[in-house]
């Protein structure tokens, strides 16, 4: 069956676009992938989406987000995307053998978080290491653990983990932290959170067999010199990169894998594909952004099927 | 709740279980963990297609604190695929279907 729109992805620009698609009678299918709902599941509370005085769950809102989808007609698939051709028309798509094809498809796959790349960081994830502090942070009560960033996720990451952890220790590898004036300052009036300045992580220690990650090896980023920390958990919030990986060698992408957009729009290099939401925002990288820019998307969508007639 | 997936307790994990005939999918999980709640549609859809080969089921970590830490579970969802009463497989995060359906394909 050929489709008039599919929308790959289920966050906050997937859903706002599968909703105004939806409203123009496009009849949108959505593959929700392997995360539906997006980055906002793994948050707590959401305080900056206006419309809710006192702030949300992110799950919650992503709940709310699909049900309004829903309600106008777009089909909403568990399903993940992973292969398409955008070489030929109708555009295909595949979510392991099924095939799909659509006359339009709006890219919002989003980005994930960002891990350090060490063998060991792998080995132990599960056992210590995490990336996801609401998921892991209950499994920490009374325990020391580490944060390792600077942005507004691992500020509110800490945080967050003094409700569990008797100690946090916010690593960073700047002497000073990129996280918003609001959030740096509930680091720094939280007795729990101390900080580490101008270290990296060098290695992760410990063994899945005797327990879990011990301690972390923690390199001063000035003199070079390497000391031991110990601690029970590491989370890890670097920042994200776009989920672009099935894209490469299809459309253009910019040298970090963002897609490229032509400005005020949400067109791709190639007519007929649109992005929108964090697959293609390399600033602002927010859930209303990203809602704003998959309404975008869909009117784009609509407009260009218009000239198809 | 659906009858395929099933939830089990710190009280009836060994038989239901460690003493089970079929190989079992255990997910652990929370009410508060977010992928958690996204994994269970994913988990029913398995549990329904793979009924009668594999029991499947849930330990819910607030109500089950025993089982949880006895397995070292440290990361939600978790799923652990027991089979004989030992652990033959564990998977960490809210993994692609398919990864989990190859598993149990290769235990079943």
């Amino acid at each position: 069956m050929l489709e008039n729109v599919i929308i790959i992805g289920s966050g906050p620009a997937g859903f706002t676009a599968a909703l105004y698609a939806a409203r123009a009678n496009l009849k949108p299918l959505l593959f929700e992938g392997n995360q539906p709902g997006g980055q906002l599941t793994i948050t707590t509370d959401v305080e900056n989406y206006p419309g809710f005085v006192n702030g949300i769950m992110g799950p919650d809102l992503m709940n709310v987000f699909r049900e309004q989808a829903k309600r106008f007609g777009t089909r909403a698939l568990f399903e993940n995307i992973d292969k398409v051709d955008f070489s030929t028309r109708p555009f295909k798509l595949w979510s392991g053998d099924k095939k799909y094809e659509s006359n339009t498809v709006i890219l919002a796959t989003g980005a994930s978080a960002k891990l350090l790349g060490l063998e060991n960081e792998q080995k132990l994830m599960g056992h210590g290491v995490s990336a996801c502090a609401t998921c892991d942070g209950y499994f920490y009560k009374d325990k020391k653990v580490i944060v390792v960033g600077g942005g507004d996720s691992a500020a509110e990451e800490a945080t967050f983990l003094t409700k569990f952890a008797s100690e946090v220790v916010l690593v960073h590898r700047r002497d000073e932290l990129r996280a918003s004036k609001i959030m740096q300052d509930r680091v720094f009036q939280n007795p729990k959170i101390s900080l580490l300045w101008n270290s990296s992580i060098a290695d992760f220690m410990g063994d899945v067999e005797s327990g879990g990650l011990k301690s972390v090896k923690v390199k001063n980023t000035l003199d070079g010199s390497i000391s031991d920390l110990k601690c029970d958990g590491a989370f890890i919030a670097i920042g994200h990169k776009p989920n672009s990986s099935i894209f490469v060698d299809q459309i253009e992408l910019d040298k970090s894998g963002y897609v490229i957009t032509k400005s005020d729009s949400t067109l791709t290099s190639i007519p007929g594909i649109f992005a929108a939401g964090d697959l293609q925002d390399t600033v602002y990288r927010q859930a209303i952004t990203a809602a704003g820019s998959g309404c975008m998307a869909a009117m784009d969508a609509e407009k260009y099927l218009e000239s198809l007639h | 709740m659906s009858d395929v997936f099933v939830d089990f307790s710190d009280d009836s994990f060994e038989n239901d279980v460690l003493k089970s005939d079929l190989p079992v999918l255990v997910d652990f999980w929370a009410e508060w963990c977010g992928p958690c709640k996204m994994l269970t549609p994913v988990i029913e859809e398995i549990a329904a297609e793979f009924n009668g080969k594999i029991k499947c089921g849930k330990v819910n970590v607030d109500n089950c604190p025993n089982t949880a830490s006895s397995y070292g579970i440290r990361s939600i969802p978790s799923l652990l695929f027991f089979k004989n009463g030992k652990v033959e497989e564990q998977l960490v995060g809210a993994v692609p279907k398919q990864q989990i359906v190859d598993i149990l394909n290769k235990l079943g």
